[in-house]
């Protein structure tokens, strides 16, 4: 079995007990990366001399003798939406491909104390902005399980890396599925977390009361490792939040008995495709085995969750996009073009207004350094926030927020966790939906609601359809309940196998 | 146009708000922890949140939130127990993030008031109600390039994030007097309770004004647009650029006759050199902020507990001292607001040196006169002036003792001020020591001899006639007493 | 509340965008898309609903008033399109 086959858990217990190294385990995952990647693209930035030097340096400090953090010098890819200190930032946009932030995000910080080894940046949707990685300014990735299909994103990168063996655990970023939806269409185990759980200082804002940083990895064991690594409160995120965090690689494989699960009916009919519904009733089955109580719970409010979404998310990322002029970091135009055009305006139209060079700069940099979809979602939340339309919209979406938040309260008064689909439909083809938004949108069915509502949520494989893509089984928890999404993730998992097949790859 | 600050006769009332930014003194910026020390070098005082750099995030600083709540609570506001922190979106090369933090439709406090008077009774006594006083975060400055000849700005973030209270009034002033005593008393207030320092030339009190006038017709009164200035550098200014601005406000009402609501309300800048406003260039669709709630930052939730905490570390306020020097020391209304109003340094030296002198009415005469003169001449502050309290205390009590005379005092003074010398030192020095009272006698027995018209003089009821002899008495020896010299011969006199 | 080109050229210009002929077009049609969907939300009577800003329910959270250090200027500026050894420069800020 080649290293790169083994869980991020094997690896780290043979690197524990000197049968490898960590230069050894990185070294393999750069050539897995060197043979595939030119074919998956999940990668924007490897810089395998630095990953080297970083596993040697972790390998020296346990020959001399000293403690080696849990990660214990195994290699972890990171979003490229996730700072840094040093090294290209890009969000996979043009406006960031020079940016080099002067500082580590929280989570990196953290892997590095904990004895990771940063392997590379992975693609995403422009600024996350996306459910394909089709947004990426960058490059394409491909699905490692068909490469004429989407990833899914904006995690693409992140969920495609781990499917394809390129890294044995990686960072995505959720915000409206970002992380769920992408291991799903990859047959990964990713891992939203609640709001507040894992620091977002250094994650680039796209949304950011429902941006959240969560681990990617083969299966739940991995991803708690990874969790337990950059989980915790943070003094510089004003909305991390204070509540102790348990050690989840030590719970995870604890069973849970006695759990009462509810099984979504509003995404358990219309608009989900019936292989997907199929394999959710097979992993309702496999709970049933294991002792587990299923009734179904509604979530009255859930077809609401979408309109929400599309108007807190663009509103805030308007905010948040702002920054974006040009003055401090980030693209400019090209000046000289920009006066040349304006006094070519000037000259036709002597008595018109002109725009001042300094507004044109703003606008053009902006035009130019952003994509379509980050554009329109500007526009959206820009419209959504503006002046008379602040109630119709924004303030009404956030009060829909608080319905919906209700609904899971209400629903895990009577279950310890809720049970659906990740996604309605299966991966799609590239370039299937690129020119109707809307359509996009409405993937995100089953997953905004744990971003409105700030609960944790997993999705896992459950099954294959007929053609051979992965389906996720998501489950969600109640806040803090992390630890028994992944409890309940590691049972299903020690009851099937889905997780553990491989795309054929070269 | 020459302008009068004084109210003319116009057949018309002028109505003014004012907005008042206060740099807090903390010392690190209201959402980062970087130095907010003046002075500094371009852009050495920045860190990823205040160059607002992609995934940077704010954390509210506890300082400026205390600060803000004493100011709020010294400005009688009351105290909401719920507030929290919005983001007001505009594009400016100082507003790194393209938005700035601030608080909108909860402010930290509201409903207050201050209450200003005028010494030279231009107006009766009357309360300025506060709006609202809220926090935010200043912008950087933009600087244009003079020196390389380009068309561009400089940019320096130093200042942005630092923390600010914008302290906004009613429009209940009706004169640009009021509106600057309405400063004057809002910086004494800021003064004494030593959450700024309130200094105009490093920006730290910044004033814009709105200003409409209601004119006169028959019983009706017509509400002309609200013009709002900007670009005042001084109390003075203020003063002046109102002035100017209601006297233009009627001209052109008289020419245009537009009414409130008529035309979109209009900024104007104050040019100091040329002592007029002048209109400016409005920003484009600048009044649509899409104010929203921050996601970054929570609530604060604050209890009647915590507020009445805050009110009681509130050290006495001016209007309560002033009220209290004339009780402890006699001194009149106008002394203590004079007092008062040179701001707590000084207030604690008299205070020192009545206590210390047992003279408290001599203190606030010395302290007014010759203290406050030497301090203006010299350009220096109280913390600079040479003479300690102690000195100047002994130099009170030998006065009070009759050891030195009043006009000799000055002259012992300006020995003490140039030589560093001690009252007792300095009279020394200037050979003045205390005449003993039978060489008084002596000496006023032989003036007398000498001047028979004086003592019939008086004889006859002219008791002013003695006058002279205190100048003859202090020819011979100028230490003797004039008083002294005065009671001795008026006795000699009648024993005649 | 449809939306017609000159709303979206007032957003664009709200939003510092610079948006072609073209893309006013399809940016018109499909946020007015969007924004037909939205509208859903207004069916539901949400009156008496407080809303949901933030997704945890903490409050009060402050930092200590202590300096730390700031970046050095050279990192400072090492970002900007357009920078002097001291300050960033950009067009000039006119009308101030």
């Amino acid at each position: 079995m080649s290293i790169c086959a083994h869980s991020a858990t094997e690896l780290k217990n043979k690197i524990d007990s000197g049968e490898l190294s960590s230069a050894q385990v990185c070294r393999a995952f750069l050539d897995q990366i060197e043979r595939l990647d030119e074919k998956i693209g999940a990668f924007i930035q490897v810089d395998p001399d630095q990953v080297l030097r970083d596993a040697e340096a972790i390998d020296q400090k346990r020959l001399r003798g000293e403690t080696v953090g849990p990660l214990s010098g195994l290699p972890v890819a990171i979003k490229d939406n996730l700072c840094t200190q040093g090294q290209v930032t890009s969000c996979a946009s043009k406006m960031l491909a020079n940016f080099r932030p002067p500082y580590d995000a929280t989570v990196i910080a953290k892997l590095r104390a904990a004895d990771a080894v940063l392997i590379g940046k992975t693609n995403l949707d422009e600024f996350a902005m996306g459910g394909s990685t089709e947004n990426s300014a960058v490059k394409q990735t491909a699905n490692p399980w068909d490469v004429n299909r989407v990833p899914g994103g904006s995690s693409g990168g992140a969920a495609a890396c781990v499917a394809a063996k390129m890294a044995p655990l990686s960072l995505g970023t959720d915000t409206g599925g970002s992380i769920r939806q992408p291991a799903a269409f990859c047959g990964v185990t990713g891992l939203k977390p609640t709001y507040g759980r894992v620091s977002r200082y250094g994650l680039v804002a796209f949304a950011s009361s429902l941006d959240q940083i969560g681990p990617i990895a083969a299966n739940a064991g991995d991803a708690a490792l990874l969790l337990s690594a950059i989980a915790g409160h943070d003094a510089l995120d004003s909305t991390s939040s204070p509540e102790a965090v348990p050690d989840y690689v030590d719970v995870v494989s604890q069973p849970l008995t006695g759990l009462k699960i509810g099984l979504v009916s509003e995404h358990h009919g219309a608009g989900v495709d019936s292989e997907v519904l199929s394999a959710v009733d097979q992993a309702v089955k496999v709970f049933h085995s294991l002792g587990a109580e299923v009734h179904e719970v509604s979530f009255p409010h859930s077809k609401y969750g979408i309109a929400a979404y599309y108007i807190i998310a663009p509103s805030e990322a308007s905010s948040n996009l702002a920054r974006f002029d040009s003055a401090h970091y980030g693209y400019r135009t090209d000046e000289a073009t920009m006066m040349a055009e304006l006094a070519a305006e000037k000259s036709a139209n002597p008595k018109g207004e002109a725009e001042s060079p300094l507004i044109r700069m703003y606008r053009k940099s902006r035009a130019e350094g952003f994509g379509t979809e980050v554009k329109r979602r500007i526009m959206l939340g820009t419209y959504a926030l503006s002046a008379g339309y602040y109630d119709a919209y924004y303030l009404k979406a956030l009060k829909v927020r608080r319905l919906i938040r209700q609904d899971y309260d209400q629903a895990f008064q009577q279950v310890d966790l809720v049970l659906g689909p990740s996604t309605p439909g299966l991966p799609f083809c590239l370039g299937e939906m690129a020119d109707d938004p809307l359509s996009m949108y409405l993937q995100d069915l089953c997953t905004v609601g744990a971003n409105l509502a700030g609960v944790p949520s997993i999705s896992i494989p459950c099954g294959f359809s007929k053609s051979g893509l992965p389906i996720g089984l998501q489950l969600q928890g109640p806040a803090f309940a992390e630890a028994k999404l992944l409890q309940a993730a590691h049972m299903f998992q020690s009851q099937t196998d889905w997780h553990q097949r491989h795309p054929e790859l070269p | 146009m020459s302008v009068s600050t004084e109210v003319s006769d116009r057949p018309y009332d002028i109505v003014i708000g004012l907005e008042v930014h206060v740099q807090l003194a903390t010392k690190t910026k209201l959402f980062c922890r970087c130095s907010t020390q003046f002075g500094a070098a371009p852009n050495t005082q920045t860190c990823p949140v205040c160059l607002g750099l992609p995934g940077s995030l704010p954390v509210m600083n506890l300082k400026a939130f205390h600060l803000g709540m004493q100011t709020a609570i010294a400005l009688n506001c009351e105290i909401p127990k719920f507030t929290k922190w919005d983001r007001k979106q505009y594009y400016y090369p100082d507003l790194p993030k393209g938005y700035q933090i601030s608080q909108y439709d909860l402010p930290m406090s509201q409903n207050g008031w201050l209450e200003i008077q005028d010494d030279k009774g231009r107006f009766e006594p009357k309360r300025v109600g506060i709006i609202r006083a809220h926090l935010e975060e200043d912008a950087g400055k933009s600087m244009h390039d003079e020196v390389s000849g380009t068309a561009d700005s400089r940019i320096d973030l130093n200042r942005t994030g630092t923390p600010l209270l914008e302290i906004v009034s009613e429009p209940d002033m009706r004169s640009p007097a009021e509106a600057k005593a309405y400063l004057t008393e809002l910086k004494l207030l800021l003064t004494y309770l030593g959450v700024s320092d309130c200094n105009m030339q490093e920006g730290s009190l910044r004033v814009d004004a709105n200003i409409n006038l209601h004119v006169h017709d028959g019983d009706e009164r017509i509400a002309t647009p609200i013009v709002e200035i900007k670009n005042m550098n001084s109390f003075r200014a203020v003063e002046r650029a109102l002035a100017f601005e209601a006297e233009r406000q009627y001209d052109v009402f008289l020419e245009e006759g537009k009414r409130l609501g008529d035309v979109p309300k209009q900024t104007r800048g104050w040019d100091d050199s040329l002592q007029v406003t002048k209109g400016q260039r409005s920003k484009e669709e600048s009044s649509d902020y899409r104010y929203f709630p921050d996601p970054d930052l929570l609530p604060v939730t604050v209890t009647d507990e915590q507020i009445q905490a805050v009110r009681s570390e509130l050290g006495k306020l001016p209007q309560q001292i002033r009220s209290d020097l004339v009780q402890e020391y006699g001194i009149s209304d106008y002394d203590a607001d004079v007092i008062v109003n040179q701001g707590p340094d000084v207030l604690a030296y008299f205070v020192a040196l009545a206590d210390k002198s047992g003279a408290g009415k001599r203190a606030s005469n010395w302290l007014q006169q010759d203290i406050l003169r030497t301090l203006k001449e010299q350009s220096i502050s109280i913390e600079q002036f040479p003479v300690s309290v102690d000195a100047m205390a002994e130099l009170l009590q030998l006065l009070e003792a009759g050891k030195v005379d009043n006009a000799r005092s000055k002259d012992v003074f300006a020995e003490m001020l140039s030589h560093g010398l001690s009252a007792p030192a300095a009279m020394e020095k200037l050979g003045i020591q205390e005449v003993d009272e039978n060489e008084i006698v002596d000496l006023c027995r032989q003036l007398l001899e000498k001047n028979p018209q004086i003592v019939a003089d008086v004889q006859n009821g002219k008791q002013q006639a003695v006058g002279a002899m205190i100048g003859m008495a202090k020819k011979v020896n100028p230490n003797v007493n004039p008083a002294v010299v005065r009671e001795t011969c008026l006795k000699l006199i009648a024993e005649m | 509340m449809s939306l017609n080109r000159s709303d979206v050229e007032k957003v664009a210009l709200l939003a510092r965008l610079q948006l072609s002929e073209v893309e006013v077009d399809a940016m018109t049609k499909q946020l007015g898309k969007i924004v037909a969907y939205v509208e859903m939300l207004s069916e539901l009577d949400t009156n008496d609903v407080q809303p949901m800003a933030h997704a945890v329910e903490l409050e009060n959270v402050f930092a200590d008033d202590v300096v730390r250090p700031s970046l050095d200027r050279m990192d400072a500026l090492k970002n900007a399109p357009k920078a002097d050894e001291e300050c960033f420069r950009v067009p000039a800020v006119l009308g101030d």
